[in-house]
């Protein structure tokens, strides 16, 4: 029976998870934490040359929280991330080619340049697919589309949960309410995520909720609730793992918050001016997660700094190879924009004052994984 | 007098409302000090204080409905969309509540609903809708959308002083882009009535918002071959000034209608259908359409530049109506 109260599952005397792992699958952890900032950094310099067509939204320091999260996820489960989950992304399959791709508006990006940054999926069947569900913006949405995601894992007996990330923010939206509030009562196996990094664009938590913790709406939804550390990424594997764990054991909804902070504005645009002085420098000197769990990683698992260095020599390989592949790859052609609308028809006609839009062009052969966007026809 | 921006108009109209009326507030995601994602309201909350500038929770039904109550206690909030795709948020809080509080219960209901629409910006689907179509088809809403600074300023007033509730569509391409004097004095544009952007004799193009600039430029290309257009800027789309739609119908006798959003039940059905039913006789050309595609918004510049309509399109829909 899943508890009544919201209040977190007893700690007793459980194992912590996250430190009992072997160390190269901690080793693991620090390669898809360093991955994320990397390519982010990367990112950074594309958008600077206006390569990057939209903004730019980064997750310098949470690269713990997105990380240890989904990595206590099974490959058949299901994520739903949000702007700032790349590093959830990454560890679900997301390629670095993928985001860049997207990021610069290509043509043979998974979205085949109709949606921006990691607003992109790969959702199936266990075993076929990666198992990310693409967001959109509006905040929130996802939550009632997780629920759904999970009640078809329950109508059918898979052995399959869902994770869904939202802000500190997107809690204060309808869509987050009525999506967990749908999940809590039909007791669905998912994991909702709470990322409480202090801001929402400009907005400081004070002025999102007047309740001290976020953790303790699970107690208003009659769901389990748990928080820790958000740049600690082995107690976020922990505490995300038993979360998993309790969902797949059919005990229901888990409502978790991640404390974490973002070091960046909202996107790259955005100047913090809001932010009280020193903050961010304190986050950065004291707490910054892929520092914390190096010193881990050295100190107490008795790494050594090659092992590390290594790791980060293969990360920028990884990432000078995929912008390479992202920054040769092609553009969309203007009438690819007519394809996908529906399933079927397929292929529309351009509007009358295209008329030298050839639509004939569109059958033409498309690169590979073209059809699993367009559906029938499309190619 | 100096030029500002479309922008920088829409601050100066909410700032002297805040000053002139008291009743006046605004509430919205990010508003107040930080001073709005697009920076509209800046320095606002500094002028009049927290209780006037109120910066709300991510709660578009929220907002819209808390907005709603404090208007019908004779108070004249406007609320700000960060975007305005996220008013699909707000739209059972507008149409279902807000737009039959009148006519069910006798209950004011002056507030307005502002923000940022429109794409050439390459923001992507949720970052470039046009929704107005979905709220013209409302009876209870007034919706304006203009295009010029000077407008922007002399509607967001007429707005925030009308008794109904108004969506207030601001062009975020033409945020920064377009400048203007501001008139002196109190300088209201009154709802419902359009603006010829420029007079012509051979063919009419009716439009609104950032295709009026679209239009202006098609109109240039096509005085070099001849071709005197006229633009009609409307300004107000509920209510549609059917004046001065029917008057340059009746000059004109040829008309295109050219709007950014897309084309299926989007308003240039609408001006069709009024135009058929009062001025067929002065028509020498069937009304033809320049209109976003039927798509969703996509963020790849070659896939938005080919769904939203460009000058070329005007161009061309200009010359077929003249060769008719
Ligand atoms: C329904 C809705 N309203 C407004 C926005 C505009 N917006 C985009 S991100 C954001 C702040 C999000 O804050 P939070 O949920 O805390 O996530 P964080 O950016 O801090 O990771 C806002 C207001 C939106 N995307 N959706």
């Amino acid at each position: 029976m899943p508890p009544k109260s919201g209040r977190a599952a007893s700690r007793g005397a459980q194992p912590h998870l996250g430190e009992a792992l072997p160390i190269e699958r901690k080793l693991e952890l620090y390669y898809w934490m360093r991955l994320t900032r990397t390519l982010e950094e990367r990112l950074v310099a594309l958008y600077r040359q206006t390569k990057v067509v939209g903004g730019l939204f980064r997750s310098l320091g949470q690269e713990a929280d997105a990380v240890g999260s989904c990595y206590a996820l099974e490959q058949r489960d299901v994520m739903s991330p949000l702007i700032r989950n790349l590093g959830a992304m990454l560890v679900k399959g997301a390629t670095p080619v993928e985001v860049l791709k997207q990021y610069m508006a290509k043509g043979d990006s998974p979205t085949r340049g109709r949606e921006l940054n990691i607003h992109f999926g790969d959702i199936g069947e266990a075993g076929k697919t990666r198992g990310f569900l693409g967001q959109i913006s509006p905040l929130g949405d996802m939550v009632p589309v997780m629920t759904g995601v999970t009640m078809t894992f329950k109508m059918r007996g898979e052995d399959r949960v869902g994770l869904v990330y939202v802000g500190d923010g997107a809690t204060s939206t309808g869509a987050f309410h009525e999506g967990i509030n749908f999940a809590a009562v039909q007791q669905l196996p998912l994991v909702v995520v709470i990322e409480n990094n202090g801001y929402a664009y400009s907005t400081p938590t004070s002025k999102q909720t007047a309740a001290a913790q976020f953790v303790d709406k699970a107690i208003g939804y009659g769901v389990t609730g748990e928080q820790c550390d958000g740049n600690d990424v082995l107690a976020v594997y922990d505490c995300t793992k038993r979360a998993v764990d309790r969902a797949r054991a059919g005990e229901g909804v888990q409502l978790l918050e991640f404390m974490t902070y973002r070091r960046k504005g909202h996107a790259e645009h955005d100047n913090q001016s809001y932010v009280p002085d020193g903050e961010i420098e304190r986050w950065a000197a004291e707490n910054d997660p892929i520092d914390r769990f190096v010193r881990v990683l050295l100190d107490r698992e008795k790494v050594a700094q090659a092992t590390l260095d290594e790791i980060d020599a293969r990360v920028a390989k990884e990432v000078d190879a995929a912008t390479d592949i992202a920054e040769a790859s092609p553009f969309p052609e203007p009438l690819d924009a007519m394809i996908g609308v529906y399933a079927d028809p397929p292929v529309e006609k351009p509007l009358w004052f295209r008329e030298g839009a050839d639509v004939s062009k569109l059958g033409k052969e498309r690169a590979e994984g073209w059809g699993t966007f367009d559906a029938k026809g499309g190619k | 007098m100096a030029e500002i921006t479309y922008l920088e108009a829409i601050r100066e109209a909410l700032d002297e409302e805040m000053a002139r009326d008291h009743n006046v507030f605004l509430l919205g995601e990010d508003i107040g000090a930080f001073g709005g994602a697009f920076k509209v309201t800046e320095g606002l909350m500094k002028k009049y204080g927290e209780q006037r500038v109120i910066d709300s929770p991510i709660s578009e039904i929220g907002i819209v409905g808390a907005a709603a109550g404090a208007a019908h206690m004779g108070m004249r909030p406007v609320v700000e969309m960060q975007f305005i795709d996220f008013i699909a948020n707000a739209y059972d809080m507008l149409t279902n509540y807000v737009a039959t509080a009148r006519y069910r219960a006798f209950l004011p209901t002056p507030m307005v609903v502002r923000g940022p629409s429109g794409g050439y910006v390459r923001g992507g689907p949720f970052h470039s809708q046009n929704p107005e179509a979905g709220f013209i088809h409302t009876p209870g809403l007034k919706v304006v959308y203009p295009a010029t600074a000077e407008d922007a300023k002399g509607l967001m007033k007429a707005a925030i002083r009308d008794d109904d509730c108004v969506l207030f569509f601001e062009h975020k391409y033409l945020y920064r882009r377009i400048k203007g004097v501001m008139p002196a004095g109190d300088h209201v544009v009154p709802i419902g009535k359009a603006r010829t952007a420029r007079e012509g004799r051979d063919v009419s193009i009716i439009t609104y918002a950032a295709t009026v600039h679209k239009s202006l430029e098609a109109a240039e290309k096509l005085a070099a071959e001849g071709i005197d257009v006229e633009v009609i800027d409307l300004r107000s789309l509920a209510p549609l000034d059917d004046e001065a739609i029917f008057n340059t119908v009746r000059k004109t006798n040829r008309v295109l209608i050219v709007h950014e959003d897309t084309r299926t039940g989007g308003i240039a059905g609408e001006i069709t259908a009024r135009i058929n039913e009062s001025c067929f006789a002065y028509l020498d050309a069937p009304v033809l359409r320049v209109t976003a595609h039927d798509i969703p918004l996509p963020y790849a510049p070659q896939l938005e530049d080919f769904v939203l309509p460009q000058v070329d399109d005007i161009v061309t829909a200009v010359r077929r109506l003249v060769g008719w």
